[in-house]
């Protein structure tokens, strides 16, 4: 490849950050000394323009904003070169992504959450503490700069900060709950002494604990030790699987009716029988855990908590469509989860379970964790293949669906982390018993995280089936001394329900019913109290922001959706309100029939619902 | 190859092909849309082999590059050759149907072990061992070169020794298996496909041996045709020489800047008695002419056609009236034929086609009709229901052969004539970039941003070596001549080898060091490999006094 | 044995495109099946000799079957399909995707195709309202993914730039540019292989970029002209042509078209001479052409100034 960069040279450090991502790639030239008069460099080139170590761009883009705090041209392109990426190729894959800045950047950089979970919470602008204890964000104030996030995940504490700092000593951290006091005494101190919050609230555990199927060793084991794992049933469902083979792990899986809870709803025996049948080679497993749903924890809680659980479950899923290769793929926002699912894998690795000739059954799998950097987009499966290959996160057409051509084009098996870990509960009691949990067309179980205006926010593990109203009964009723306004169901990309609709069934079949979504699991509650219009204009720039841009209807409709909002929030429409709402139908048509991905088709349902309850623009 | 000078394959080839050798040749610069076809066979899974002194941007999208020393293409190849046969990789089959010769040939290839191989060429034993065995081992593949094997004293001795590799593994006559010689100007193919050659009649037919041919032509033409071959161009310069050629016609040539070893070619144009220019643009040459007539410019002032490098015949048309009094070359050479007593009436370029599609059997079927309809032919296209030939030599595959038997030509290595020493004793090799064209008088008429000005380009290490600095302005010398150029590192470039271009001959005259020893059977000059040495100039460090001063020595 | 071509051996597909039945090789795409069927269906960012990316969501037509509309120039044929090219569905998605793009992006010389679809049907690029002022050069490129400068709304976001003139060969003028990606495409493995431009940033600030927005001659650019060749819109204009249009010389009504060969290497790349009032004014390749399926180099496409003189 005729690869041309501009001359900048890279500092000694930031070759040190991309060496040592790339450090263990054989180096594509070498010298060969003949006959003793000349030198010849004989340039054997064994990956341009081949599938090759792409695929480490994003890692090495995160060593180099570590270790930097941000991205200069000499480093992009000494990356470039060592890769055997085009530069500008590389821009584009930085430049897609919020957690790197290729600007020159402070080492301190705080990551403010102001979506809309913390806003149920707070029925504030949760983030406005920033404005009056560090100034304006963008700006770089004595080597600190805060940025306004999107959902960080940490909803049911209300508030949450992830905070990075690039150096020696460099770390990332997520606190929550936060305030000015907390965030300055947490990063006053030195990196090596932050100390994040590593609770969960799991409520249940308290009042309930025998119904938890898949949340039973939250809290209990110790999240970095295998030994407490397997003493609390870990790698049993493995050791079955490869007892009864992957023909049959399947079929307990189709015994079981599992369907995939990443909001598709898919059938998931379909799903790994396409793969397993497929006759090109490799396949992949990819564990998608790049959890982004505003208001959506469960992911995060799982991967702190019970990391094995993944590691195992997608061993399993490895096992049975006949993988060698998994990836794990976790949010950049994440890193307590990211630190603890690695410590996983490295001691399944240590124990055997990962690796060569797996128990002794001659199944060989192997693990790689890879980190996102800010982009919600990435957790659509094609968008997360392209950016663990080193592109940028752009969902692509369906077909091929992934277990045609998904990772390198290669068949792939993809699951979001709570389905996986209902595969090991599968094989624990059996498909057939599995299916006799929660409603006949909706079987097992469903994580759903409560956040806003509850008085027990947390994390809540019920039988599918289970009326909307009972989860808020659970969750200790609506906080104490507000009343009920409306509950979005589902996450951004879901729908609002209001106060008249708690008999809602939360089931697949019962949300088709009531024509709303169960998407992530998010049940967030907003009390009398709430500024709807702030919340749904939140949710149409967070579109805007997440859009990835390569679609026309996503693209300019998340701008005008955000437009249309604006106007009628402040009064100012464009002919009369019904005018607009006319508009809005049409604009939403469009993103709904016409977009790549599930972002755009679903960009506008929550506004809409928002609309139809009456929500906006009073 | 084998009678006819043509690539055996098309271009297409090269993306359904395993294997792809760009042998003396830069093609991601020289000739920029094949290489788009190399790159679909390169995403579609072939490897690249590049053999170049210079690691050029063709060699960077390689897999293997091998880096030879200049003017051992033949020992290179004969190393490959004697590595396939010990390897038992020949394709006997083949070799024992189609061709004639092997053992002579095998004989001949006998002493080049690896080690001697690469003693001989400076490429690592290991990398010639590798080229080998996979172009033996593919299944298809292509062995395309350009000027890096012709321009040298023995070019066509070059061309022979790949061939011979070509029929070692029985890579041609197969779609996917050929040989591609990567024509440097627009018809360069089709002047020798018209007979613009010392020895041949229009269609590759045979002046000297061909009688039968001859006869045809003779009877069209109402005329007779000596049964001897004419000179090549380097033998006109002998002859100017000599005194005996006293007046040239020159069309579309420009000799008084292309030629190797300059100087020595102007002043013997200069001592011409009658020298007649035709061009488009007033030439160094028509500056020194009695004559000049100003032609138009035949791709697109006149209609026509030409012959690309996959022996595909193209209309060229008219889109712009010719300025001033600029007129197309059919109407000047018919003009001059009626003031020499000859009256040729005034033939529209069709007419003319249709009578060279009468004489030469390969272009019968090729009416501009058709060759409008079907975008191009490629020869040959023996009536009009043939559709032509995008490939050549099937018949080598036939059971058994039809026609001859192909022959192998066994081939000596003779090292480059302008030896080093200590004297001179870097070698300086030439080539062209990108955006610039020959001696820039095309591409010299458009401002790229990629242009620079002509440099010396020289490896890192002669930089230290000779404790110069980028834009440094040195004296650059062989045996006929000295300029002065700036120099530039190039990290493309091994110690010892030096690079420049023949873009800019106005402002660094390259060929007034460039020898004119050139080969007996094709007459192209060795203007890939001269022995320089590079002299620090004390004193003289601006760039704007880089313009070269030729000075001859002779 | 005597040719050795492997001829794909495809077999016939039979579907049903607005109620007529009509057969096509297997492979094809809904969109080859109805143009070799004389079914219009109108498309931006397909061109044949590119990959599909299908981005503009333009050549959507509805399947029965699916929930969403789907992409014709990628979707490919599956025996039994049931296809409507101009339902209601398909032709207000149609508008609108072409409202929404005439909306942010300045379509005013665009290709007659194009032009011939915004008016059938009807566009009015003012529905969001007028037009936001102008960024400024870099503001794009200078927003952090996952921000944007947010507005009152009265008036509608457009990509609106300076045009940047970087160089002697050509201009680019990102207020026209639809991020149809065929540029990226032609630059990169679809064609030229140089990769000197990408997309950059996300979302509605997504754009076409070098490295750090660095001025071409600085970028890896050899000038083959190829994303020129391809761009729809005229965001990518050679600088002839631009500076023509600037003093209203450009006049297509008085341009020849004429099929040549290049004067250059021996390749034989056909061209296309542009010529107005005796001159050059583009070259182009046809797009048909096996040997440069409409791709040049910088000599073929930008060398012809020595005929103008």
């Amino acid at each position: 490849m005729d690869l041309k960069t501009s001359g900048r040279p890279a500092s000694p450090k930031e070759k040190e950050a991309v060496d040592s991502v790339i450090s263990q790639l054989e180096k594509p030239s070498g010298v060969v000394e003949t006959n003793g008069k000349s030198a010849h460099v004989a340039y054997e080139i064994p990956f341009y323009n081949k599938m090759g170590p792409r695929d480490l761009l994003l890692p090495a883009l995160h060593a180099i904003q570590e270790r930097i705090g941000w991205i200069s041209h000499g480093a992009l392109d000494y990356l470039s070169l060592q890769l055997g990426v085009p530069p500008a190729e590389t821009y584009g894959v930085a430049s897609f992504y919020a957690m790197f800045s290729l600007e020159e950047a402070p080492a301190t950089v705080i990551h403010v959450c102001d979506d809309i979970a913390c806003r149920a919470a707070k029925n504030a602008d949760p983030a406005a503490f920033m404005n009056d204890e560090y100034g304006q964000p963008d700006i770089d104030v004595n080597g600190l700069m805060w940025i306004r996030s999107p959902c960080l995940g940490r909803c049911e504490e209300g508030s949450a900060a992830l905070v990075q700092r690039a150096g020696e000593a460099n770390r990332r951290i997520l606190l929550a709950p936060v305030n000015a006091n907390s965030l300055s005494d947490g990063i006053s101190r030195p990196s090596d002494q932050w100390i994040g919050t590593d609770s969960a609230r799991v409520p249940q555990r308290e009042t309930d604990q025998s119904s938890l199927r898949l949340l039973k060793r939250v809290g209990v084991t110790d999240p970095l030790s295998i030994d407490s794992y397997r003493s609390h049933g870990g790698y049993g469902p493995l050791r079955r699987a490869l007892d009864i083979g992957p023909e049959n792990v399947i079929r307990e899986i189709k015994d079981a009716k599992l369907m995939g809870r990443g909001g598709a709803a898919f059938p998931t025996a379909v799903k790994w029988g396409s793969v397993a049948g497929n006759s090109v080679r490799p396949h992949y497993f990819v564990c998608n855990a790049d959890e982004s749903e505003p208001g959506t924890f469960k992911d995060r809680v799982i991967m702190e908590q019970d990391p094995f659980s993944i590691v195992e479950g997608l061993t399993v899923a490895g096992f049975a469509t006949g993988c060698e290769k998994g990836y794990i793929y976790i949010r950049g926002e994440y890193p307590l989860g990211e630190e603890r699912i690695s410590n996983a894998v490295s001691m399944a690795k240590k124990k055997g379970l990962l690796g060569r000739d797996i128990m002794g059954r001659g199944f060989d799998f192997d693990i790689e964790v890879r980190r996102g950097a800010g982009a919600y987009i990435a957790g659509e499966e094609t968008a997360l293949f392209n950016s663990i290959e080193g592109k940028r996160a752009e969902p692509r057409n369906k077909p091929p669906f992934p277990a045609q051509a998904g990772l390198f084009n290669k068949p792939t098996g993809v699951n979001n982390v709570e389905t996986l870990i209902n595969v090991l509960e599968i094989l624990s009691i059996g498909g057939p018993e599995f299916a006799q949990i929660g409603t006949p067309d909706s079987t097992g179980t469903r994580l759903f995280c409560l956040s806003g205006s509850v008085n027990k926010p947390g994390l809540y593990e019920a039988p599918f089936g289970i009326q909307l109203g009972e989860l808020l009964k659970m969750a200790g009723g609506i906080t104490t001394g507000k009343s009920l306004k409306t509950i979005l169901l589902g996450g951004a990309a879901g729908s609002f329900v209001g106060p008249d609709q708690l008999d809602i069934r939360l089931s697949f079949e019962g949300v088709r019913a009531a024509g709303v979504t169960l998407g992530s699991g998010v049940i967030m509650v907003f009390d009398q109290g709430a500024d709807m219009d702030q919340v749904v204009l939140r949710i149409a720039q967070f579109f805007r922001e997440e859009s990835c841009g390569q679609c026309v209807p996503c693209r300019v409709g998340t701008a005008r959706l955000e437009e249309l909002l604006t106007r009628i929030v402040n009064g100012t429409t464009i002919g009369s309100r019904n005018d607009e709402l006319a508009l809005l139908g049409k604009v939403s048509t469009v993103m709904r029939e016409s977009s790549i991905c599930g972002l755009g088709q679903t960009a506008a349902n929550a506004v809409e619902s928002a609309f139809r309850l009456g929500l906006v623009g009073g | 190859m084998f009678g006819a000078g043509g690539g055996t394959s098309s271009y297409k080839e090269a993306e359904d092909t395993d294997l792809i050798i760009l042998w003396g040749s830069n093609a991601r610069e020289a000739h920029p849309i094949f290489f788009h076809h190399v790159l679909k066979g390169i995403h579609n899974g072939a490897r690249l082999f590049v053999v170049d002194p210079r690691k050029t941007t063709s060699a960077q999208w390689a897999d293997t590059w091998l880096g030879l020393d200049v003017g051992t293409d033949i020992a290179l190849a004969n190393t490959v050759a004697r590595e396939i046969i010990q390897a038992g990789l020949a394709n006997s089959e083949f070799i024992n149907r189609s061709t004639s010769g092997f053992d002579e040939y095998a004989k001949s290839v006998e002493p080049f072990t690896l080690e001697k191989g690469e003693k001989l060429t400076g490429v690592p034993a290991e990398l010639i061992r590798k080229l080998a065995h996979s172009y033996a081992k593919a299944d298809r593949a292509q062995l395309c070169w350009t000027l890096g094997i012709t321009e040298h004293h023995n070019g066509t001795d070059n061309v022979f020794s790949l061939i011979n590799l070509a029929l070692l593994t029985g890579h041609v006559g197969r779609y996917g298996s050929g040989i591609v010689p990567l024509r440097g100007q627009n018809n360069v193919q089709g002047g020798g496909d018209m007979g613009a050659l010392p020895n041949k009649l229009p269609g590759f037919q045979d002046v000297e041996t061909d009688a039968k041919a001859r006869l045809r032509f003779e009877a069209r033409w109402g005329t007779s045709i000596p049964a001897k071959r004419g000179w090549h161009l380097s033998q006109m310069f002998e002859a100017m020489e000599r005194g005996e050629l006293r007046t040239l016609y020159v069309i579309g040539e420009n000799p008084a800047q292309s030629e190797a070893n300059v100087s020595h070619a102007i002043s013997l144009l200069q001592g011409l008695e009658h020298l007649v220019v035709q061009d488009i643009f007033l030439t160094k040459t028509a500056e020194l002419a009695t004559v000049v007539l100003p032609a138009s410019a035949n791709w697109v002032e006149a209609e026509g056609t030409v012959t690309s490098s996959e022996r595909r015949v193209q209309r060229v048309r008219k889109a712009l009236n010719p300025p001033g009094m600029a007129r197309n070359d059919i109407e000047i050479i018919c003009d001059i034929a009626k003031r020499l007593g000859h009256d040729w009436g005034h033939p529209t370029a069709e007419e003319v086609w249709d009578e060279l599609r009468s004489l030469s059997p390969i272009h019968a079927g090729m009416s501009y009709k058709r060759l409008e309809e079907l975008g191009g032919i490629q020869w040959p296209c023996l009536d009009e229901n043939d559709p032509g030939s995008p490939f050549l030599h099937g018949r080598l595959w036939q059971y058994p052969v039809v026609g001859p038997l192909a022959p192998f030509t066994p081939v000596e290595h003779i090292p480059a004539l302008d030896t080093l020493s200590d004297e001179f004793p870097i070698r300086l090799t030439t080539g062209r970039r990108l955006d610039s064209f020959n001696t820039g008088v095309q591409s010299g008429g458009f401002t790229s941003p990629l242009r620079k000005p002509e440099t010396l380009n020289i490896s890192p290490q002669d930089m230290d070596k000779f404790g110069l600095v980028d834009g440094e302005v040195v004296s650059v010398t062989s045996r006929r001549g000295s300029i002065h150029a700036p120099v530039l590192k190039d990290a493309t470039l091994r110690p010892g080898l030096a690079f420049m271009t023949f873009h800019f001959p106005d402002e660094v005259d390259t060929n007034s060091l460039t020898i004119d020893a050139w080969d007996p059977k094709s007459g192209t000059a060795e203007f890939k490999a001269t022995a320089i040495r590079i002299e620090k100039i004390t004193g003289i460090q601006d760039k704007a006094k880089s313009s070269s001063r030729a000075e001859a020595l002779t | 044995m005597n040719d050795g071509i492997a001829l794909a051996i495809r077999r016939s597909i039979k579907i049903t495109v607005d109620g007529k039945e009509v057969a096509a090789p297997e492979g094809s795409t809904i969109l080859q099946t109805c143009r070799t069927n004389g079914i219009d269906i109108p498309t931006l960012c397909y061109l044949e000799n590119l990959t599909p990316v299908n981005t503009c969501r333009l050549c959507m037509v509805e399947v029965e079957g699916s929930r969403t509309l789907v992409p014709s120039c990628s979707r490919k044929i599956e025996s039994g399909m049931v296809i409507q090219t101009e339902s209601q569905r398909v032709s207000d998605s149609r508008k609108m995707v072409l409202e929404l793009l005439a909306s942010s992006v300045d379509m005013s010389i665009v290709s007659p195709e194009l032009a011939g679809w915004m008016e059938r049907y009807q566009v009015d690029k003012e529905r969001f309202g007028p037009p936001a002022a102008p960024g400024q050069i870099g503001g794009r490129e200078k927003t952090r993914a996952g921000h944007h400068h947010k507005n009152d709304g009265t008036s509608a976001a457009t990509v609106a730039e300076p045009t940047k003139v970087d160089n002697n060969q050509y201009v680019r003028d990102y207020s026209r540019c639809v991020l149809c990606y065929r540029c990226v495409e032609a630059c990169g493995t679809d064609a030229q292989n140089t990769f000197a431009i990408a997309l950059g940033g996300r979302g509605f600030e997504a754009h076409i970029t070098t490295e750090f927005g660095v001025a071409l001659p600085e970028s890896a650019c050899v000038y083959c002209g190829n994303c020129v060749a391809v761009c729809p819109t005229n965001a990518l204009m050679s600088k002839i042509e631009y500076d023509l249009r600037q003093v209203g010389g450009w006049d297509e009504s008085k341009q020849s078209i004429t099929r040549t060969i290049c004067p250059y290497c021996g390749v034989g790349c056909n061209l296309e001479i542009h010529e107005q009032d005796n001159r050059i004014v583009k070259v182009t390749s046809p797009s048909d052409h096996d040997v440069t399926h409409g791709m040049l180099c910088v000599k073929g496409r930008f060398g012809f100034e020595f005929i103008n003189g």
